[in-house]
């Protein structure tokens, strides 16, 4: 085998000169549990000689003491890396595996099966050129077989091998290959996985592995190693229009100005026409820099530093293009997400989403719907919960560059980030962009905000009063605008329970409708501070994450956070509308504090304690720190 | 052998520019995400290459980050050299942090036996200078091929605001998109050459002509035999048993850690494609020189849990 080429004693400089000159192939490993994914990959990494004599004795002693094959070599073990996958024989994360033959080097991603952790199959597939797809001869097309290849479908995975498995437990039945291949073809046909090669197959046996093997004769096809050698990796990006991400600005003295980036598609030369998005603003490459050298040219798939013959403005996230066939600039889009994260995906709720070099911030709507990814059935959904699959539509903050995920996986694939934790909780595939975020502009108007605070004397603001429900949030609001009102300022309340009878009258109280809820009156108080207002706001607005929502949608001090502190014991006890009551009872769902959560304020401007202080000392608080700072000369 | 512009219209890219070209990516991506990142500098054939990357990356910039090397004191004489040499010919900033405490009480492998010493002076070293300068993003020579828990990691590997890393639920990490965000105190470790293999790095050292430590290389070397491995007798620190002789042999390392935990093997190899020639020939992995892995079964991912890079 390859790594064992007689050119490595015979010839060490001609070895590596060939060596030096083979292509990558990175692919990954799916299919059901213990349809022996591990054992292949073992088996590929065993024969390519790349199990090394101290590292066999260990698996040797540990298949001995905790393995699954009777005291043989377990090559799973080999694989499964993590303390708690060898304890609880699975696996939890992918696995990467490097093994080289004589035409090409290889990455293997080993992923888990089981649906609890889709994320890390998903975290394997998204980087692999080909999947080979394992499944069982004795149990046929499985449920997790459907799924892995819905998957390999949804990302985009070029090539598609079948590999059937233990065919030697089914004494190489060639009735058994064919009827399991007619079922997966039609299969693969429902999920646009136009073409794949299956292999019969003995993982551990070694049947058609490295070398066509006798106990098929039937079988004509390639095995798999010379198939996983011959699989095409040219980058189709390079014949497509140039698309360069620009990660960092270059600028070691002021004669030197330069976009570095990761050449995403196509082919650069000096002196071609490029154009800047989302700016539209057009130049000609002047250099391509390395440190090795100037190139004469650079293509898809390499790291280069560009300079241009003109001072334009670019900066990181911003993406450099062919000027004849530049991306689409948008901000509203058309998208497939898979949810990754434990706290389901709320319509409404701002994630941050990264692009290419590109961060900002991002709502998804309700799901149109979301796939039964076992029988690919489309559901209707208010949510998408850990790794459910949907289509929804994405609203920015700022339009972006992009490409269709199918043309383009960095200009079209992206990840959603939770501003509080800050943990990966998605990923998505943009479609296309929304015709309507084209045709809507923003109408510059000639009276604006200052102007209207202006004329009253005073600064708009809103003061945003968050508590538990009976914290005495809206008896205080009721103070504090009489005191405004008294003092001759503008004043609007909103209320929680008020608002609810009108303009959210169609809302309830699950998290998705509670994020609604917020949304509406952020849109609205922001109204209204343009109007010159002081509005009121008591909400009990359990998350952080859209008080914070409400809070970016004004102007950098225009938004006064008021924590009503009361332990939940004290308003319980109070219990002024007898809800706490029934929602002990349990007449009362999803009611904050008892089932559903409360958020307390990290940073408010304000906090009032109602255990040390009565609803007029508070109120007297809030109007004194607010008089400092509500006169528009101030 | 230099390093040529290659012209590469219709070839398609060799798996080195490939893996070229992800790991200066990543690079960029931590240099334009973090607040401050530094580069965890060994001094070995990982980290040589590691900084050779960096150097491409920013050029003509100065990588945008200093080195920190977490000193253990007890390192080879040759490798001290070599950490002035390459941070004063690429430009980088220094930093070398070495555990007071571990000072004091003169923490050594010898009196107090190979895991407490690495965990003190380096798990607990490397905490201490992240804190101390206040780093939120460390870059690392790790790759994958090295152990089963490294094969397991992320590139980004989050950790906690008290340095723990949490195997069994690593942030998902799809394409080329890096998540480096983090709360106050968080920090993430980033390895840019995860996907190179023993065999590209020294591939890739031949091919860049990168300077590495000479005791990569076999020379006649003083060494005692001591718990079945070959370990050089680098200074005078190192106490000797009653029945040990230093005997010169010609070996070199295979990896380069705390002479007194690195055992050396015999070899003839003293170039490159020898060097390469006898990597592909041999039978053990690299790591069987180090001492630490074997301190326990799945000693490495313990450590990594704890802190250690």
């Amino acid at each position: 085998m390859a790594h064992q080429s007689d050119l490595i004693a015979a010839d060490i400089e001609a070895y590596l000169l060939a060596h030096q000159h083979k292509s990558l192939l990175r692919f990954l490993t799916c299919g059901s549990v213990d349809d022996g994914k591990s054992t292949l990959i073992g088996r590929l990494l065993y024969d390519s000689k790349m199990i090394f004599e101290d590292q066999l004795a260990a698996l040797e002693a540990d298949s001995k003491k905790v393995g699954t094959q009777g005291g043989e070599i377990d090559f799973a073990l080999l694989v499964d890396g993590l303390a708690a996958e060898r304890e609880q024989g699975i696996t939890i994360d992918v696995a990467y595996r490097f093994f080289s033959t004589d035409k090409r080097k290889f990455i293997v991603a080993d992923t888990p099966g089981h649906e609890q952790y889709t994320r890390n199959m998903v975290t394997g597939a998204s980087t692999a050129d080909a999947a080979v797809i394992l499944i069982d001869a004795r149990r046929g097309v499985l449920t997790q077989t459907r799924r892995h290849s819905y998957l390999v479908s949804l990302l985009g995975i070029r090539h598609v091998v079948l590999a059937i498995n233990k065919m030697d437990l089914v004494g190489w039945s060639q009735e058994t290959y064919d009827t399991i291949l007619a079922e997966y073809r039609a299969f693969a046909a429902q999920i646009g996985i136009k073409d794949f090669t299956a292999i019969p197959m003995s993982a551990l046996k070694g049947d058609n592995i490295t070398a066509q093997s006798d106990a098929a004769p039937w079988y004509d096809g390639p095995a798999l190693l010379p198939l996983l050698e011959s699989l095409p990796v040219e980058d189709d990006q390079r014949g497509k229009p140039f698309r360069m991400p620009v990660q960092w600005v270059n600028r070691p003295n002021l004669d030197f100005r330069g976009f570095s980036g990761f050449v995403s598609a196509g082919v650069i030369r000096p002196g071609d026409k490029i154009k800047a998005l989302p700016s539209g603003r057009e130049s000609l490459i002047d250099r391509i820099v390395t440190k090795d050298g100037d190139l004469p040219e650079a293509v898809a798939g390499q790291s280069v530093t560009l300079t241009l013959t003109d001072e334009i403005d670019i900066s990181r996230g911003d993406v450099i293009a062919a000027t004849a066939s530049p991306p689409p600039v948008a901000d509203q889009f058309e998208a497939t997400v898979v949810w990754m994260d434990d706290e389901a995906m709320l319509p409404g709720r701002p994630y941050l989403m990264k692009l290419g070099a590109r961060t900002v911030a991002a709502q998804i709507t309700e799901p149109k719907y979301k796939v039964n990814v076992n029988t690919l059935e489309h559901l209707a959904a208010k949510r998408l919960e850990l790794n459910e699959i949907g289509v929804c539509n994405l609203s920015l903050d700022a339009p972006i560059a992009f490409d269709a995920y199918a043309d383009n996986h960095d200009l079209g694939g992206f990840i959603l980030i939770d501003r509080i934790s800050n943990r990966t909780v998605g990923a998505g595939m943009l479609h296309f962009a929304l015709r309507r975020s084209q045709n809507i502009h923003w109408q510059a108007l000639d009276v604006d905000k200052t102007s209207r605070a202006a004329q009253k004397g005073q600064r708009g603001r809103v003061v945003w009063l968050t508590g538990l429900s009976g914290s005495g949030k809206s008896t205080i609001a009721n103070l504090v605008e009489k005191r405004l009102h008294a003092n001759g300022r503008h004043t609007s309340l909103l209320d929680g329970d008020n608002v609810r009878h009108g303009l959210n009258k169609d809302l309830g109280f699950t998290d998705e409708d509670r994020v609604e809820n917020i949304r509406r009156v952020a849109e609205v108080s922001k109204l209204m501070v343009d109007a010159g207002l002081i509005v009121l706001v008591s909400f009990i607005s359990p998350f952080r994450a859209e008080r914070r929502m409400a809070r970016e949608l004004q102007a950098e001090g225009d938004f006064v956070e008021v924590y009503v502190n009361t332990p939940l014991e004290v308003a319980e006890q109070r219990d002024v509308k007898g809800l706490y009551k029934k929602a002990r009872a349990g007449e009362l769902k999803n009611f904050t504090g008892i089932d559903s959560p409360y958020e307390a304020p990290e940073h408010p401007e304000i906090v009032v304690d109602t255990t040390a202080m009565s609803p007029t000392e508070a109120a007297e608080r809030i109007v004194a720190w607010l008089e400092g700072e509500l006169d528009y000369s101030i | 052998m230099q390093a040529q512009a290659p012209a590469i219209s219709t070839e398609t890219l060799t798996h080195l520019q490939r893996l070229e070209a992800e790991s200066i990516h990543i690079m960029r991506e931590v240099a334009a995400e973090a607040e401050r990142p530094v580069m965890l500098y060994s001094i070995g054939k990982d980290s040589a290459v590691m900084l050779h990357l960096a150097a491409k990356a920013f050029y003509p910039s100065k990588p945008p980050f200093p080195l920190l090397h977490v000193d253990t004191t007890w390192k080879f004489r040759a490798m001290y050299e070599m950490r002035e040499r390459m941070a004063k010919e690429l430009g980088f900033e220094l930093l070398v942090h070495k555990n007071p405490e571990a000072v004091e009480r003169n923490i050594n492998p010898f009196d107090h036996g190979s895991a407490l010493h690495t965990d003190i002076w380096k798990t607990e070293g490397l905490k201490q200078a992240l804190d101390k300068y206040g780093f939120d993003a460390a870059f690392g020579g790790a790759r994958r091929d090295e152990e089963k828990s490294r094969a397991k990691e992320r590139i980004f590997s989050f950790r906690s605001a008290q340095h723990r890393w949490d195997p069994k639920n690593q942030r998902p990490e799809l394409w080329k998109l890096y998540n480096a965000r983090k709360n106050p105190g968080e920090s993430v470790r980033v390895f840019p050459i995860s996907n190179w293999t023993e065999l590209d790095i020294w591939q890739y050292i031949h091919l860049e002509n990168i300077p590495i430590v000479p005791l990569y290389f076999s020379e006649v070397r003083p060494v005692v035999e001591r718990d079945g491995a070959l370990i050089m007798v680098d200074d005078e620190r190192m106490p000797l048993r009653p029945d040990e002789t230093p005997a010169m042999k010609s070996v070199r390392f295979r990896t380069l850690g705390c002479y007194p935990l690195t055992g050396a093997v015999e070899s003839t190899a003293a170039t490159l494609p020898e060097i390469i020639q006898e990597m592909l020939l041999t039978t053990t992995s690299e790591r069987q020189g180090r001492m630490i892995d074997h301190d326990q079964a799945a000693s490495m991912e313990k450590k990594k849990q704890e802190g250690y890079f």
